[in-house]
């Protein structure tokens, strides 16, 4: 009997030891990125799709049927280097409303990092080299005439063009390419979001922002009448879409 | 390590006196997917839920039921009346005749590779969820089948043969609607179609013409046909994204299609892109079956596309009626989109009620 008493002491014990493990410091945390969206800072759910209801920079007014987009490569580099690749790639679906929210499974030593960023799109290593199934049956993939790979982007609506004809538009950033000679020319879109300097002390929590009317913005204002549709094999188009992306996002806070 | 080698005997031996308990419970035999080889590489696994595992009896079963008239109020019509496997179960006629001669304003769908419909929304308005759920309609539909289950389960209790079916595919001769419709979706799922031609071209075990080749081309060109949004690809063997569009049938939406279901105005007009797989075989097309031909389709995306206020924005050049394919390109599209048959799953003797 009295062994069995200490048997429940000793597992009490451990079990209490165990949970006030939680309020120590941690060595590895997990990071979550969170994206929200908005419109020149009024916010953007997909519960605001479908309603013309946006003016961009070149003054037309449209609407979002459609937003999603891949990013992937969450790197944590330390001031000596030393760099830390999070594991896995996230498609943002804003007219599901899921994927908002991704927490990579490989986790991070705590303290300082000169610099932590992601991959809007797919580097080119990833995108040509996996086949990713998740993104195939959801139909992201690029046709093997633009090169193959993977859309990074797409974001559709309507626009009310110069005739006032209410127009579909289809904003899809890829890689550049350039079939026009006889060898297709690429050249990268995927760019680097920096995030800047962070020190990790617990779980963090970073909270992303796009800015939609960027894409339309800085520094091309978008003409809607002239580039609307048929813009995966457009290479100057992708190129300027790579061009306004470049501010399109944002930190707005890490919560730890 | 070593240390636990003990304790893991001692838990194989609970284990097993565990399970010789439980020897005289009757467990149906496993028959797990075959998934073809493209499937298997290029997209996600097939959707099976865990309370209804794919068995040999409860799929033998569930043939036995798609087959048999007797789910009918009068005894008179099948599900495969209305899905037949020479049409890749799916029906010639426009609308289907019910048993009461009635008919419903929606093409009879085809059935095949339900299983990789990831999102589980069935009929063309995506208004029931998971298979199981959708074989309860067309039984007490007063434009189908127009029967009541409680009718349905005393039928096939008093029937001769199903009782001991049942037995052997749930382990119980007491026959309710759920397992009725548990049996006829295993069934369903098994309905895989993945050797047509072109499959065989990506599996380097067949040649396509160059008429066949073009016209893939005009299909995954955003310049041409650009259907590759919608209809799948060589990454995507489903040949459908299994969403809700509107295509630019009608410039006035009187069937709301997805949108009576959600309520949302956005959605008048949305259906499930179909898959492009066996159109060979399942003429007439779209929702209604308005197009009578492959040849109709085409020149809908081509000229024919009408504006509304839901069109999809990958419905361009709406203004000029389409896409404009040259008579070229139209003929090797539909070439193209013949290469997506599959003769090998019509004439699946495993489908067929032999
Ligand atoms: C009278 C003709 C008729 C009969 C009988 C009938 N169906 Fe159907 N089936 C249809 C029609 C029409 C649709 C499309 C209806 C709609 O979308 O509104 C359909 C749709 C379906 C779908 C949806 C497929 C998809 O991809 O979303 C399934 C599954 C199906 N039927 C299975 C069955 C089963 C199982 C039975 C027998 C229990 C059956 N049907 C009996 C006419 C029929
Ligand atoms: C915006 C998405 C979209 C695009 C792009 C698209 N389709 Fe469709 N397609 C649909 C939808 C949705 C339907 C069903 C519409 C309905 O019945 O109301 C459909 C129906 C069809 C059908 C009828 C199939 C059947 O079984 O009834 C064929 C064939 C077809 N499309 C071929 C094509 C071709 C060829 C292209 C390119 C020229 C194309 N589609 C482009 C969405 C699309």
């Amino acid at each position: 009997m009295q062994r069995i008493v200490h048997i429940l002491i000793f597992s009490l014990i451990t079990l209490l030891s165990c949970t006030s493990d939680n309020d120590d410091t941690i060595s590895q945390a997990n990071a979550t990125f969170n994206f929200s969206h908005n419109w020149d800072a009024s916010a953007v759910t997909n519960t605001d799709f479908n309603t013309i209801q946006y003016t961009n920079a070149n003054g037309e007014q449209l609407s979002i049927t459609k937003l999603r987009y891949l990013i992937s490569s969450i790197t944590f580099q330390k001031s000596d280097g030393e760099i830390f690749i999070l594991d896995g790639y996230n498609l943002v679906d804003v007219t599901n409303n899921t994927n908002l929210s991704f927490t990579p499974i490989t986790t991070i030593p705590t303290g300082s990092y000169s610099k932590v960023s992601f991959t809007f799109g797919f580097n080119n290593d990833a995108n040509y080299n996996g086949n990713y199934s998740d993104l195939n049956s959801t139909s992201w993939s690029v046709p093997a005439m633009l090169g193959g790979g993977y859309h990074f982007m797409q974001l559709e609506g309507k626009f009310i063009d110069n005739t006032t004809t209410e127009t579909g538009y289809a904003y899809h950033t890829i890689r550049a390419v350039d079939n026009s000679g006889t060898t297709q020319e690429f050249e990268d879109t995927f760019f680097e979001v920096d995030l800047g300097a962070v020190t990790i002390t617990n779980n963090a929590v970073f909270e992303i922002d796009m800015n939609i009317a960027e894409w339309f913005k800085n520094p091309n204002a978008w003409d809607l009448n002239v580039l609307n549709n048929t813009l995966m094999p457009n290479f100057n188009a992708q190129i300027l879409m790579f061009e306004n992306g470049q501010n399109v996002f944002s930190l707005n806070t890490i919560n730890q | 390590m070593l240390k636990c080698v003990p304790y893991y005997i001692l838990l194989f031996f609970i284990c097993v006196s565990c399970s010789n308990k439980n020897v005289d419970t009757y467990v149906p035999t496993s028959s797990p997917l075959k998934i073809p080889q493209l499937f298997q590489d290029n997209i996600l696994s097939p959707v099976v839920p865990t309370n209804n595992p794919q068995t040999i009896e409860g799929i033998a079963l569930g043939k036995k039921l798609f087959f048999d008239p007797i789910l009918s109020a009068d005894n008179t019509q099948a599900c495969a009346d209305c899905h037949a496997p020479e049409n890749a179960f799916s029906d010639t006629d426009r609308f289907s005749d019910g048993i009461d001669g009635f008919f419903s304003n929606r093409n009879a769908m085809p059935l095949f590779n339900l299983a990789w419909n990831y999102d589980e929304k069935f009929f063309w308005d995506g208004r029931v969820f998971s298979l199981e759920h959708q074989a309860f309609q067309p039984v007490t539909d007063p434009l189908e089948m127009h029967n009541t289950w409680m009718q349905v389960e005393q039928k096939l209790q008093q029937n001769s043969e199903y009782p001991n079916l049942f037995e052997q595919a749930f382990g119980t001769s007491t026959i309710d609607s759920s397992l009725v419709t548990k049996a006829i979706a295993q069934f369903e799922r098994t309905l895989i179609s993945s050797n047509s031609k072109f499959d065989k071209h990506l599996l380097g075990e067949a040649t396509l013409t160059s008429e066949e080749l073009n016209g893939f081309n005009v299909f995954m060109d955003e310049t041409k046909g650009d259907c590759f949004h919608c209809h799948g690809s060589d990454k995507n063997p489903l040949w459908t994204d299994n969403m809700f569009h509107n295509n630019g049938l009608d410039a006035t939406i009187t069937d709301l299609g997805l949108g009576e279901i959600t309520g949302d105005p956005a959605d008048n007009g949305k259906f499930k892109s179909p898959s492009l797989r066996n159109l060979t075989f399942t003429a007439p097309y779209m929702h209604d079956g308005r197009f009578a031909t492959i040849d109709e389709v085409i020149n809908h995306y081509s000229e024919g596309l009408q504006n509304s206020p839901t069109i999809d924005p990958l419905m361009k050049k709406v203004a000029q009626g389409g896409v404009q394919l040259s008579a070229q390109d139209k003929a090797d599209l539909k070439a193209f989109l013949l290469t997506l048959s599959d003769y090998e799953f019509i004439n699946n003797s495993d489908f067929k009620n032999l």
